[in-house]
């Protein structure tokens, strides 16, 4: 979605119709990574059909190369013995699976309406600048991620922080930065439900002034 | 006070874990079921009248009955991939009480007479993920999953299977598909997915909060759930509300409260000094409605006598500080980017409602835009394999009826601006 042909470092151009398509890869003549073929091949057990195994085949995949990469397609395409172009299809169809090189961490910032509502594109704005051409990030804006209870909210590697302000950015990329976990404070999983009569305190049943606004609650 | 049975003590610590929830009589549901026929709790689920709570409303009973009998091998698939903009309840349900979902999940493959399941996550859902991966281990651990659950000669393997981020993956058949190992592309119906559905065998998908108010059923009876709500809107039903409240988040409510009550009374309403300018009742899919509908009745058939719908119960409130354009963008903009682009009205009609409304922001449109906007969103509903295209059209349609003043305002003040010299006060 965020490629143009003008900047795409990535594969996802036009085929070259002049190349005979690519077969299925020769395990003689491809290397895999040992811990990745046992991860593929562990997932491809799961299903009545191997083929199903696409999608987690690919994640592993990319997360051993960083991105999609010909080379990452390739060796998952050896191991489920399908062609490179059966992947191909599949990568370029979900928003999770990149088809060029990215920053390490990913940080998506959803910008759709509920969090649009409440500052999100500002934020979206804020996080590029700040992590600029930083090779560590990833930042992208994404469609609703499913936490408008926390907008406007971030996934850093799939580890949810919001209510987001502008000043949390520079401390958001500095906690990546150093390896740290990231905006302790702010983290989803950390927060107590929003209906209050459905606490397991019975005092705080009917007290609507807690809202859902309490921050750390019950699972920290 | 509401009843909570899917939010019971949601945040009571170690709720996740298999010990604190069979404490609470975890596994209970499942017990009683598995000493019935799978008619007879079939028969509890039908009494339920309890309806998808995914956003197409199905009653899960008559779901299940339209599964063929007999020794063919049927699969159960629960529909994890939440992404309709403004909801959030499965999340909630899925990261703080896993193995409600999961007891659910075996009464009903146990009733469907299914023996192979699946959970269909989204993969930006990762702690959550996690947290389903943890607890699925401890309940084969238990003898919940697998082999002859519980004596009872029923079998049920359960694979949790991780999607890569796509919208369209929540559309059943585009689910199948993607399950399959495939682009998420929407197929043809009928045949239904209760016939020819996951590797062309008959499939029962149901989403996450359906499955989760299972166990309450046999719990209670299918009888007594039915006094719960409305005549045709059994039940609770988990709300996620979002946008201009003070209070955002998941609550859960009796079908058939008034919709103020949700908007003013649990979120809070908008902030001091602004008013609720249009609201969706359930996702950015569902029609706006405005604060003139705040006292119609939450349930499936007031919101669809309103001309709305509830589909996954999800409220974002839009409040008038923001122009009706912005929102109208911001919801086309995310169906085109999600259209999978099988069928020609959505893949194009997506695209050039996008494109006339940034015209409109550019100040090259006119009155006459709106016109063709709305006919372009006619032109969409029913005629495509699913309803990607639809969800674009109802909410865009219904902003264009209902404020027409506001956008023709809009044009005219955009066209002065992009007219007017540069330098000149216009």
């Amino acid at each position: 979605m965020s490629s143009s042909p003008a900047t795409s470092r990535g594969w996802d151009k036009p085929a070259d119709l002049e190349k005979d398509p690519a077969t299925i890869p020769d395990p003689a003549t491809t290397p895999v990574p040992e811990g990745l073929r046992k991860e593929i091949e562990a997932h491809m057990a799961l299903y009545p059909d191997t083929r199903s195994a696409a999608l987690p085949a690919l994640a592993a995949a990319q997360r051993v190369h960083g991105w999609c990469s010909p080379e990452a397609i390739e060796q998952a395409a050896c191991v489920m013995g399908v062609t490179p172009a059966e992947l191909d299809a599949v990568v370029t169809f979900y928003d999770m699976l990149e088809t060029e090189p990215v920053g390490t961490t990913s940080v998506y910032v959803c910008t759709n309406i509920s969090c649009s509502l409440r500052g999100a594109d500002a934020l979206y704005a804020a996080m590029r600048e700040a992590a600029g051409e930083d090779a560590a990030f990833n930042v992208r804006a994404f469609e609703c991620l499913g936490a408008c209870d926390i907008a406007p909210m971030a996934s850093v590697d799939g580890v949810y922080v919001g209510p987001l302000e502008i000043e949390d950015v520079p401390r958001l990329l500095e906690d990546v930065r150093a390896g740290r976990e990231v905006l302790p404070d702010k983290q989803l999983v950390r927060r107590a439900c929003a209906d209050t009569g459905a606490r397991t305190d019975a005092s705080a049943a009917g007290d609507a002034s807690l809202g859902g606004d309490v921050g750390m609650g019950a699972g920290a | 006070m509401t009843e909570r049975l899917l939010f019971d003590r949601i945040d009571e610590p170690g709720l996740a874990t298999l010990p604190v929830y069979e404490r609470r009589g975890g596994y209970g549901s499942l017990r009683k079921a598995l000493a019935m026929t799978p008619e007879e709790v079939l028969k509890e689920l039908e009494a339920s009248n309890l309806r998808g709570r995914g956003g197409a409303g199905f009653q899960m009973g008559k779901k299940v009955s339209f599964l063929p009998h007999g020794s063919i091998e049927k699969y159960l698939v629960c529909n994890a991939d939440e992404s309709e903009p403004g909801t959030f309840k499965d999340r909630e349900l899925m990261q703080k009480n896993p193995h409600m979902l999961l007891e659910g999940l075996i009464v009903a493959s146990f009733a469907a007479g299914a023996t192979r399941s699946f959970i269909y996550i989204r993969g930006e859902y990762a702690q959550q993920a996690d947290v389903l991966d943890t607890a699925l281990r401890e309940a084969r651990e238990a003898g919940y999953v697998g082999e002859d659950i519980l004596g009872s000669g029923h079998s049920l393997s359960l694979v949790l299977h991780r999607g890569a981020g796509a919208y369209i993956c929540g559309e059943e058949t585009g689910l199948l598909d993607s399950l399959e190992g495939k682009r998420g592309n929407p197929r043809l119906k009928p045949p239904f997915p209760a016939n020819q559905g996951l590797y062309q065998g008959p499939t029962l998908i149901n989403n996450v909060e359906t499955l989760s108010t299972v166990p309450s059923i046999i719990r209670l009876g299918g009888d007594e759930y039915a006094k719960l709500g409305t005549e045709q809107s059994t039940g609770t039903k988990l709300v996620s509300i979002s946008g201009h409240v003070r209070r955002p988040g998941n609550y859960e409510i009796e079908l058939g409260i008034p919709s103020r009550e949700i908007i003013y009374g649990l979120a809070g309403g908008p902030d001091e000094g602004r008013e609720v300018k249009c609201w969706f009742p359930g996702g950015s899919s569902s029609p706006v409605l405005t604060a003139a509908d705040l006292d119609v009745p939450y349930d499936f058939e007031s919101m669809a006598k309103a001309g709305s719908m509830l589909g996954s119960g999800a409220i974002i409130v839009v409040d008038d500080s923001t122009p009706i354009l912005d929102v109208a963008l911001k919801t086309a903009k995310f169906y085109r980017h999600e259209s999978c682009g099988k069928c020609t009205p959505c893949r194009e009609g997506t695209n050039w409602t996008v494109h006339m409304l940034e015209r409109i922001d550019r100040g090259e449109a006119t009155p006459m835009d709106l016109e063709i906007m709305a006919s372009v969103q006619e032109h969409i509903i029913g005629h495509c394999l699913c309803v990607l295209g639809d969800a674009m059209a109802m909410p865009i349609g219904s902003m264009i009826a209902k404020f027409r003043d506001e956008f023709e305002a809009h044009i005219e003040s955009r066209r002065l601006e992009a007219q007017a010299p540069a330098g000149a006060a216009a």
